[in-house]
This record gives structure tokens, C-alpha cells and sequence, in this order.
């Protein structure tokens, strides 16, 4: 058992530290608006320096501008972003889940065309997945693709909680194309331009007040039929493999939510505050519930390290890890009083952004089912949908409604 | 990057399950509710299978294992509510191996048993070293020390020692005329020593409260750090033995939730079963991910093994209060009964988050640990 990096990774290590510091002060600030078209050009160029020096897309293969190395390397390399405190790349979802789904069902035009782009911030990329009316029950969107007789296709929708769409350029989309079969059957992945005419973007505001997502609305936006990803009638295997890398995106991102640190050190200047067991009992459960998760992700590294991909239990940790930092950040506010609420608090933004977080990458409690069917084997819940066509639900929704 | 069992400590974790599966422990545990008696004695298992040597040095006929090694077996231990001493005898035996001292070979040959007992390292809300009182919330002071050369007198009272009946040998801290402790072995025939047997609430956990009046005994060469790291190793096996119980409690209740149909469907089709299973699960599995910091740290970062100790007693002494509530919760009203075993993992549960200084303890301990730090 141990910690260190194998002679290899710590060769990889210190080569990223090495060129890390170099450029750190090259580096963009950390946090800037996502409405500051100057910042953003900022986010892009140092997202290209990092891609050319081996140090983002990692696990892609060369030939897509990659390094063909291993997940454990692009954590390496993550860790080394985030010790230097220099952002990492901008296009996180392109880069981890979209670009990857490309390379494992796009055809080799698309990927021809797209991926350096994509790899390089040239061109950012948004996921148009969910929507108002599915989210966990994502295999029930609504967004409607039409073939027309001269193959090209007419989309017509509606998607939400998308980041990045205010600058992306293109989308990667999924949309129902047949709904007269059951609902996993008839979808189909397309590629969007974001210029497209049809295509518009809104900013959604959150609690805290900024927007960092978007909704896209899609009104008869014409496709080419090169768009279609993955082959027509296949988008759930397609979507299927975005959402696996999303869980290594999510398990291994560089982000952490609420720092233990600042939150031990506030306490540990307001002596009445060190001296209270309450404050002592929840700052020892978030305290042990962080460094849970920090080991359960070195037990997955080691997985990733013998080549296997970690299993859907690790959505476990995403779970103890956002409901540990809704606690740290209570608890850090609870210690500074209402003053902790002011705009330039640190508490105050997480606090903000925290409750939304439970949701993201599936809602605590889809993931709850997934984990209990998928890890403890438990059986599932029946379903009403079961090869029922899609049309057909929809009717007895509204019956049901009316 | 390496934290997963080596093949030795795969085959280490099997030998532990073949050895006490020879045992039937948990029908035992029922049994012991009514007549103590029918308790298994384990310390000749745990002597052939080499347990109580295993944190002893090789050139003293030890085994020379890790903590996390003893983890895995007391993890084994408390799958089954096996009452193996192993609270007892390991931070005894890593007290005296540290020390230098002879009689760490002999309880490692399964020759005498050792006992230690435990004291609190002091903290900023409790500045002395302390031990476990009769009831209430004030900590005991330590037994006092009056020390002549290597000859201890002793005088004091420690409550609810685990596994102190029929121990042949003690190692305990006790204050010294300046307040520091000092380590000490007592041989329990010596005059001056009465231990009393106690069970609390778990039968499959041997309690005694020990009092001395004038006994004598031998000073030993361990320091503060030391005594130190033996509270820190009790409280990482005490974590071990509540995580083993706690995958119990998932697996049969996983397993029931299954069979056990409601409404024409398996009840852990419903949600709110389903959530509560994922719960211990996820309890769990942060507890497992602890195990793997208290040992590598006791290893390889001692500075940081008080720290990980107290997260993973902490972590799984919640899941284990957790999963013994859900297993009775799962079962329905049958797991609130005697026809069931879920009343002996609660039990277990019940009497573990309140020995060595309680769970809630452990958790402060994180906090002042992590203050002390910030500072």
C-alpha cells in the first residue's frame, strides 16, 4: 500500500510541474464572468497552451492531438493545474465527455473536422442533453428531429442547464427522431452548429444571481445528415458513453466544492468558535467525510492505474462530497453570522451554488437507484414505459393529467 | 499510486474467515445473552493463527505485520461478532514491542495474555491524560505512579477495559508525580489489583473495571508517543471490527430486501428501502476508504495516524449505528426480535459507539487535529 507515483508517473509528474511553473504567471486568473468575452479569450488561449503541452486531453490518442496515455495521467496532470493554483482547460465537457464520445461513434470526418478544434478551445462545445420536462428520466426528452425527403433534418426543442452555450460553437444533441417506438429506441445524437439559424440561447439565472447555464431553444433548425453521431436510432448507447465519461469526469475533476482548509482555518481564529462541541462535532464529520472521499478516489486511481474503470458506485462519492460541502459551508457562515452572506463572502457563493449541485449529473436519487440496481443488485422498480411507444406514453400522460 | 490489498492480505483476510468460521460465533452471541458461559473462548485460535504476534517483531517470535494486517482481521472479527481480544492484546503488544520489552515474546508465543488499557491523549478542551470514568461525562484522571527505578506503585481505578477478564498481564498508562504518564506492565496476580467482570448490553464483548490500590509493577521504556499510538490503534480496530459488522448488516439486509415480497413486488424494488440499502452502502464504503488512510498512515505518515484513526473510528462507528438501525428497519418487525440476528448487531453497535472515550470522541478528535493544524 502506498501513495507515491510509479517511476514512470513521477517522471510524467514532474515534466507537468516542471512546464507548470514555467507558465504560471502566464496563466489567466482562475475565476472570471463567463459574460466577459475577454476573459473567456483568455480561458481559451491558455486551454491550447495546456493541450500542446501534453497537459489536457491526455488520454486522447495522438493522432486527435492527445498524449495516448492513461486516465491516472490526466489526474496527475490535474493535480499539477491545481497545485500551481493556474486554471485548467475551459471546455471540461467537450474535452472530457463529448471529444471521447466523438472518438468512440463519430465518423472520421467528424473527426477529422472537429476534434482539434475542440481540443484546442478553437471551438468550445456544449451538451444538449436534458430538458425541462427529463432530466433523470433523460431517455424521455421531447425534442423533436424530422427527416425531410431530402435527407436533411429539422430539429424543434427545447434544452436547459446548459454551460457554455453562450460561446460554444457547436452542441452535441440528442433528439428523437422516431416516437412511434419505445422511448430508448427512437433517439439519435446529432452535432449542432450554435449559428445555426433556429438556434437561440437564454441565460438561466441561479440562486446566487449569476447565469451559468443557458437554455436553447431550437425552432426548424436544419441539419445536414453527416450530423447525425453514432448512426440514426442510436442515440441512448451514444448518450450512454457521454455519461460514462461524465463519471470520470465528475470522480476525478480537479474541482473540489468548499475548501476544507479555509474553513478550518476561520475556526481556528474565533476561539469561542474552536471551544464550541458543536462546532468541533461538525467540522470532525465534514473533516472525515472529505478525507473519505480524497482515499475512496486513490482506491479508484488504483483501479484506473490496473486499467479498470471505476463502476457506478462511484457516484457515491459525489454524494458524500456535495452534502459535505453544503455542510462546511453552513458551518463556515454559521461561525461569521450574517456577515457570512455578504456578496464578497467566500461562503456565500457556495452556498448559492451548492443546492443546484446535488442535481447535476443526475439527482441524488436517481443516482441512489442506479447504485442500489446496478451495485447491490437490488431489483427495479416496475416500470410503466416498458416497451410502450413513446407516442403512446405521451397520450397517456396527458390523460392522466387532464 | 497503490492502495488495494496485496495477495498476502487477501489470504491473510481468508485464513481469518476459515479460522473463525469453525466458530459458530454469532449463534454463540445469542447464546451468551442467557448464559455467559457459552461465549467461545478465542485466544487459542487467535494464538495458532499467529494474531497475537502480529504486530510483534520477527526477532521476538512475532509475525512483524502492519496495523492495517490487524485491521483486516479484526475487520473478519467483527463480520461475525467473534470475541476475539484483539482490543486488548494488540496495543498491549504494540506498547511492549516499542518498549524493547522481553514479554511481548511470550504473549505472542500465546503464553500469557496481555491486556492494555486504555487513556486518552490530552486535548485543548481536555488538557490532562485520562481514562474511562464509571459513568458520566468527566474523563477519570490515570492511576498515579509513584515510581522508584524500574518499580511502579500504583493507585486508581480505570472503568470498562475491554477484554481485561482473564488477562494475565497489563499495559496501562498512569501518571507519574510531575503528571506525565508513564507506561507500565502489572502482572494482574500482584497484590493490590481487583478486576471486576462487567458486561454491558453486548455479550460477545468482555468489559472489566480495574481498580489498584498499592499494586506493584514494572516501568516500561515507552513514551508519550507511544502510549499515544496504542489509543490511536485501538481506535483504528475498534473502527475495523464496526466496519466488518456494518458489511454484515448491508449483506443480510441486502439479501432480504430481495426475497421478501410486499404488494406483489420484492420490497427492494421500493425507493425508500432501496435509498436506505445505498446508505449503508455508501457509509461503507467511506469507512473502507479511512481503513486504507488509518493504515497506510500508521505506516507511512505516523504524524498523520491520529488523525486518520479518529476519522475511520468516527466514519465507521456511524455506519455501523447507521446499518444496525437499517438491517431492524429492512426487516420489519422481525428484526426487532430474538427469532432474528439483527438484535445482536445492534447490540454491538450500541455498546462500541460508547467504549474508548465514544465515537462523537473520535470525531472531535478530527476537529482538534485539523484545528491544530490551521493554527
Amino acid at each position: 500500500m502506498d501513495l507515491n507515483d510509479t517511476p514512470e508517473q513521477a517522471e510524467f509528474r514532474a515534466r507537468a510541474r516542471a512546464w507548470v511553473e514555467a507558465h504560471r504567471d502566464e496563466a489567466p486568473p482562475r475565476h472570471g464572468s463567463h459574460e466577459d468575452t475577454a476573459y473567456i479569450d483568455a480561458r481559451r488561449a491558455w486551454q491550447r497552451r495546456l493541450a500542446e503541452a501534453g497537459l489536457a486531453g491526455v488520454t486522447w490518442p495522438a493522432e486527435f492531438g492527445g498524449q495516448g496515455l492513461g486516465p491516472i495521467e490526466q489526474v496527475t496532470a490535474n493535480q499539477e493545474i491545481s497545485r500551481a493554483r493556474v486554471p485548467g482547460i475551459l471546455d471540461v465537457i467537450g474535452v472530457g465527455m463529448l471529444g471521447p464520445c466523438l472518438i468512440a461513434h463519430g465518423s472520421d470526418e467528424q473527426k477529422a473536422r472537429h476534434l482539434g478544434p475542440l481540443l484546442h478551445a478553437d471551438e468550445v462545445w456544449c451538451q444538449l442533453f436534458s430538458e425541462p420536462a427529463a432530466g433523470s428520466d433523460l431517455a424521455g426528452i421531447h425534442t423533436r428531429a424530422r427527416q425531410g425527403d431530402d435527407g436533411r433534418w429539422s430539429l424543434t426543442g427545447q434544452k436547459v442547464w446548459t454551460t457554455n452555450a453562450q460561446f460554444a460553437a457547436y452542441g452535441l444533441l440528442l433528439a428523437r427522431t422516431d416516437p412511434d417506438v419505445p422511448k430508448h429506441k427512437g433517439l439519435t445524437m446529432f452535432i449542432v452548429p450554435m449559428d445555426a439559424p433556429g438556434v437561440s440561447v437564454r441565460p438561466l439565472r441561479q440562486i446566487s444571481g449569476e447565469a451559468e447555464f443557458n437554455e436553447v431553444f431550437l425552432d426548424e433548425v436544419m441539419l445536414e445528415p453527416d450530423a447525425v453521431v453514432g448512426g440514426v436510432g442510436n442515440g441512448w448507447g451514444t448518450a450512454l458513453t457521454v455519461l460514462m465519461f461524465e463519471r470520470l469526469t465528475i470522480g476525478f475533476g480537479s474541482e473540489s466544492f468548499g475548501s476544507p482548509a479555509s474553513l478550518a482555518a476561520q475556526i481556528a481564529a474565533d476561539a469561542a468558535a474552536c471551544a464550541d462541541p458543536e462546532v468541533r462535532h461538525r467540522l470532525g464529520q465534514v473533516i472525515t467525510d472529505f478525507t473519505a472521499v480524497r482515499f475512496n478516489g486513490y482506491r479508484a486511481l488504483t483501479l484506473l492505474a490496473r486499467g479498470q474503470i471505476p463502476g457506478p458506485e462511484a457516484g457515491l462519492a459525489k454524494v458524500t462530497m456535495v452534502n459535505a460541502a453544503i455542510t462546511a459551508t453552513d458551518l463556515g457562515a454559521d461561525v461569521v453570522g450574517p456577515e457570512g452572506l455578504a456578496e464578497d463572502s467566500e461562503w456565500a457563493y457556495l452556498i448559492s451554488f451548492l443546492p443546484g449541485l446535488k442535481s447535476a449529473g443526475g439527482t441524488e436519487a436517481i443516482l441512489r437507484n442506479t447504485i442500489g440496481e446496478r451495485v447491490l443488485g437490488l431489483p427495479a422498480e416496475p416500470r410503466l414505459d416498458k416497451g410502450v411507444p413513446f407516442s403512446e406514453l405521451r397520450s397517456r400522460e396527458k390523460e392522466e393529467v387532464a | 499510486m497503490n492502495l488495494a490489498l496485496s495477495d498476502e492480505q487477501i489470504l491473510l483476510r481468508e485464513a481469518a474467515q476459515t479460522a473463525l468460521s469453525r466458530h459458530r460465533t454469532i449463534e454463540a452471541a445469542r447464546a451468551a445473552l442467557e448464559d455467559p458461559a457459552a461465549l467461545p473462548d478465542l485466544w487459542p485460535t487467535a494464538v495458532e493463527a499467529g494474531w497475537t504476534g502480529l504486530l510483534v517483531s520477527e526477532d521476538r517470535g512475532g509475525a512483524e505485520l502492519d496495523a492495517f494486517d490487524a485491521m483486516l482481521v479484526a475487520e473478519e472479527c467483527g463480520r461475525v461478532l467473534a470475541p476475539v481480544p484483539l482490543l486488548g492484546v494488540l496495543p498491549a503488544t504494540a506498547v511492549l514491542d516499542r518498549g524493547g520489552h522481553a514479554g511481548a515474546e511470550r504473549v505472542a508465543a500465546g503464553d500469557v495474555r496481555a491486556v492494555y488499557v486504555p487513556a486518552r491523549p490530552p486535548c485543548s478542551l481536555e488538557p490532562r491524560w485520562t481514562v474511562e470514568p464509571d459513568r458520566g461525562m468527566t474523563r477519570a484522571a490515570l492511576p498515579t505512579a509513584s515510581v522508584s527505578g524500574q518499580e511502579v506503585t500504583l493507585n486508581g481505578a480505570v472503568a470498562f477495559v475491554p477484554d481485561l477478564p482473564g488477562a494475565d498481564l497489563l499495559v496501562l498508562a498512569a501518571a507519574g508525580e510531575d503528571g506525565a504518564p508513564v507506561a507500565v506492565l502489572l502482572d494482574t496476580g500482584a497484590d493490590g489489583v481487583a478486576i471486576e467482570a462487567v458486561t454491558r448490553y453486548d455479550a460477545t464483548r468482555p468489559l472489566g473495571n480495574l481498580r489498584l490500590n498499592g499494586a506493584r509493577g514494572e516501568r516500561l521504556d515507552a513514551d508519550e508517543d507511544v502510549l499515544a499510538d496504542a489509543w490511536y490503534l485501538a481506535h483504528a480496530l475498534i473502527g475495523a471490527e464496526s466496519l466488518g459488522a456494518v458489511q454484515t448488516c448491508l449483506e443480510r439486509s441486502v439479501e432480504y430486501a430481495k426475497e421478501r415480497f410486499t404488494f406483489g413486488r420484492a420490497i427492494g424494488s421500493y425507493q425508500s428501502v432501496k435509498h436506505e440499502l445505498v446508505e449503508m452502502l455508501r457509509r461503507m464504503e467511506n469507512a473502507r476508504g479511512l481503513e486504507y488512510y488509518a493504515g497506510w498512515a500508521r505506516e507511512s505518515g505516523p504524524d498523520e495516524f491520529p488523525l486518520a484513526a479518529s476519522a475511520f473510528r468516527s466514519a465507521a462507528g456511524e455506519a455501523l449505528d447507521f446499518a444496525a438501525r437499517a438491517m431492524i428497519n429492512v426487516h420489519g418487525g422481525i428484526g426487532a426480535t430474538w427469532e432474528h440476528d439483527a438484535p445482536l448487531f445492534f447490540r454491538r453497535a450500541e455498546l462500541s459507539r460508547r467504549l474508548l472515550g465514544g465515537t462523537r470522541d473520535a470525531t472531535d478528535r478530527v476537529a482538534e487535529r485539523t484545528l491544530a493544524e490551521a493554527a
